[in-house]
């Protein structure tokens, strides 16, 4: 019973966390400007780390995590070096 | 000049490297190797040490936060999925005067105020101690100075200075 | 899905809640990234994937990983300080750049009232 009840909210929970990825992407494509892209980029990061570890806990490994983790770290490095270059760079549109 | 200018910070990242990796000789040596050499880096990047005077408002902080968390995350979510039928919401920039100066507590309050939905730090000037703060339902009816005052920057308050 | 046949049913509910709330407020997050109108309205939204999202998500996996008993679940507590030490800086950032460029262009953020003090406190839209 308990796995039937966990595998069908785990699938759920990994279709609606690629959907939201899929979202935040759509605003890395729409823009308008630069900003938006980047903070799309940013929730698309979060969305994938979170998937991954659904997924690992959907198959019942642990790898999945360190993956995770590396995502999650990448994600903060690139979001926070785009915006301070954003502020930095003579970036105007 | 010590090998462990910040005991804690170093403590931290060697039980987590050992809680990642294994319990092993070889491990330890390691972990001890890496947590020196980012306390040193630490003491590089902040002069001042952190002093928590009053630990028990700290938890007291940290319970404060967890509920505004909670409570502004149904908010936010629900205004998310009504916009469009319900035009009513206004969101906009309020100036809050600060009257903390510890780097650590402005660090521990940015991180409250962003990671509580429905506000966000945009920008502090350290001259005048003002901080720029938007937030997303700007309701009449509540004062953000006076919430952001009284009910997170009073502990910080008593808890780093 | 044998590991899952393992966890008792009453904990299988808990966990099934924690990472529903997780995904659906994720979820909504994106897509109020999506629908909202401004770039500071949209600041908003990440957090809360970031907050609620995140914590649902890792709490329902603590409690799945000790039950099943395979491994210590520090990973997620890792990950849970990470994501709440790492994503206010990123969003902090993202919004200082924001008004740096707001600035730089002369223009105040979307719809504010005082266009020569484009920070008083006005309306978006």
């Amino acid at each position: 019973m308990s796995a039937t009840l966990l595998s069908t909210v785990l699938v759920f929970s990994q279709v609606c966390l690629a959907v939201a990825l899929l979202l935040a992407v759509g605003r890395v494509v729409y823009g308008p400007r630069a900003q938006d892209r980047v903070l799309g980029l940013d929730s698309a990061y979060v969305c994938a780390m979170l998937l991954l570890v659904v997924a690992g806990m959907y198959h019942g490994t642990v790898y999945q995590f360190e993956a995770a983790l590396v995502i999650g770290t990448l994600g903060f490095v690139a979001t926070t070096a785009m915006g301070k270059f954003l502020m930095r760079g003579e970036v105007i549109e | 000049m010590t090998l462990f200018p910040h005991p804690l910070v170093s403590a931290v990242i060697a039980a987590l490297w050992l809680v990642l990796t294994e319990v092993s000789a070889g491990q330890l040596l390691l972990a001890a190797l890496v947590s020196m050499l980012a306390g040193l880096a630490y003491r590089r990047l902040t002069p001042d040490p952190i002093r928590v005077r009053r630990p028990l408002q700290a938890v007291r902080l940290f319970l404060v936060v967890g509920g505004d968390i909670i409570r502004s995350n149904i908010a936010v979510a629900r205004l998310i999925v009504t916009q469009g039928r319900n035009q009513a919401r206004r969101s906009g920039f309020v100036h809050i005067p600060l009257e903390l100066t510890n780097r650590h507590a402005l660090a521990i309050l940015a991180m409250i105020v962003t990671a509580t939905p429905g506000t966000a730090w945009i920008e502090y000037d350290p001259r005048e101690g003002r901080l720029l703060l938007h937030v997303f339902d700007l309701l009449e009816s509540d004062d953000w100075v006076d919430i952001i005052k009284s009910r997170y920057e009073s502990l910080l308050l008593e808890i780093f200075q | 899905m044998n590991h899952l046949d393992q966890i008792h049913p009453a904990i299988a509910v808990v966990i099934a809640a924690f990472v529903l709330i997780g995904t659906v407020l994720t979820l909504l997050g994106t897509v109020g990234l999506l629908r909202l109108g401004s770039f500071y309205e949209r600041l908003h939204a990440p957090t809360l994937g970031v907050s609620w999202g995140t914590a649902g998500i890792l709490i329902g996996s603590v409690l799945m990983y000790s039950t099943l008993g395979s491994r210590p679940v520090i990973h997620e507590l890792f990950l849970g300080i990470m994501m709440m030490v790492t994503a206010p800086v990123t969003l902090m950032v993202l919004g200082r750049a924001a008004l740096h460029r707001d600035r730089a262009e002369g223009r105040p953020p979307a719809g504010s009232d005082a266009p020569g003090h484009p920070l008083k406190r006005g309306t978006e839209r």
